[in-house]
């Protein structure tokens, strides 16, 4: 259970942005997550919100942006995106590709502020 | 006051992944080559590194090993045993080890003196995956007795090693352990991953297990260049 100390990152870099922007009040926390970040969307919305209680955050939005899987085919010479994140293989010529382009991803993409 | 959408691009795991590269650097500076062991519970990580840390010294070569528990010391006292140096990191329930955690228990070693770095981190095949600790070299660790598809449930951290090892391979038979599927797992969550096949308890693999680091460790300290010490 890594999501309470993911949504506690999450919560001291958006109050630190916050403040910066000196908002009155943060409505959403835009958060872009790959789909190879390990990352349980159910548990981190869980713990993001006990995080951001009691703080400028309390009541925001946590909105998961999915990014997913993209990995190099040397076969097609293209990015692509497997079928499933633990088979990587290429859907269009089936060839084993490991070089992981996009896909682990877990950063704060925008903040949706009141200032 | 109006409302607005303010772009910020900031990873949230950006103050481990800094510390992570501030201890690579000192690692890299001291020459030791850190090894992150990964597994679920019960895999015979300790085992393993157990007979590592033992057939090491035995070699004159210097290592130490960190040892992430959720809150007991067994596994740090058993690995005293080898006479290395241990220290335990207590994560007071936390699934994982941080970077922050190993830079302030390397306090106890004297890193520049080592070869070697083990840590053994907790066992949690999902939250380490995260976590970057400076590590030159990380090994995820799958039992014959997990099944076969283990690494399928598991693709963050499977693909986020460097080589995957095999342990109690002398249960293979008894568990009707398929080999080639196991392997086909692993790369198909990591094609071309590195595989090796181990047993502690009869000494079954530990031989290239060895070797295969001590050519990681070579490789490593050439690319680091001529300033590197501990060659
Ligand atoms: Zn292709």
């Amino acid at each position: 259970m890594h999501e309470i100390d993911l949504a506690q990152d999450i919560v001291n870099l958006a109050l630190e942005q916050a403040s910066r922007l000196r908002a009155t009040r943060v409505l959403a926390v835009n958060l872009r997550v790959g789909q190879l970040a390990g990352v349980e969307a159910g548990a981190l919305h869980a713990a993001y919100r006990e995080a951001s209680a009691r703080t400028v955050l309390a009541g925001s939005r946590l909105a998961i942006i999915d990014v997913p899987l993209v990995v190099w085919c040397a076969v097609c010479l293209a990015e692509v995106t497997p079928v499933r994140i633990n088979r990587l293989r290429c859907p269009r010529c089936d060839t084993a590709a490991g070089e992981i382009r996009r896909g682990r991803e877990l950063e704060i993409a925008a903040l949706e502020v009141d200032a | 006051m109006t409302t607005r959408i303010v772009e910020v691009r900031a990873g949230v795991l950006r103050r481990n992944d800094e510390v992570a590269r501030a201890l690579r650097r000192e690692f890299e500076a001291a020459g030791v080559f850190v090894v992150n062991l990964v597994s679920s519970p019960g895999t015979g990580k300790t085992s393993l590194l157990q007979l590592t840390l033992s057939r090491l010294r035995e070699s004159g070569i210097r290592t130490a090993a960190l040892v992430g528990d959720l809150e007991t010391d067994n596994d740090a006292r058993r690995l005293a045993e080898s006479g290395v140096p241990v220290k335990q990191i207590n994560t007071h329930g936390r699934c994982h080890l941080e970077a922050d955690m190993i830079g302030t228990h390397l306090a106890s070693f004297d890193v520049a003196a080592l070869d070697y770095l083990f840590i053994e981190n907790v066992g949690n095949l999902v939250c380490p995956a995260s976590y970057d600790l400076g590590e030159a070299l990380r090994v995820v660790l799958l039992s014959v007795t997990e099944g076969e598809d283990k690494p399928l449930k598991y693709p963050t951290m499977v693909n986020s090693s460097d080589l995957a090892v095999i342990t109690k391979i002398d249960l293979a038979a008894v568990c009707e352990f398929d080999r080639a599927a196991a392997h086909a797992a692993i790369h198909d969550v990591r094609p071309a991953m590195p595989i090796l096949e181990v047993s502690a308890r009869r000494g079954i693999g530990i031989d290239p297990w060895l070797a295969s680091l001590a050519e990681r460790r070579e490789a490593w300290l050439d690319r680091l260049g001529p300033a590197a010490p501990g060659t």
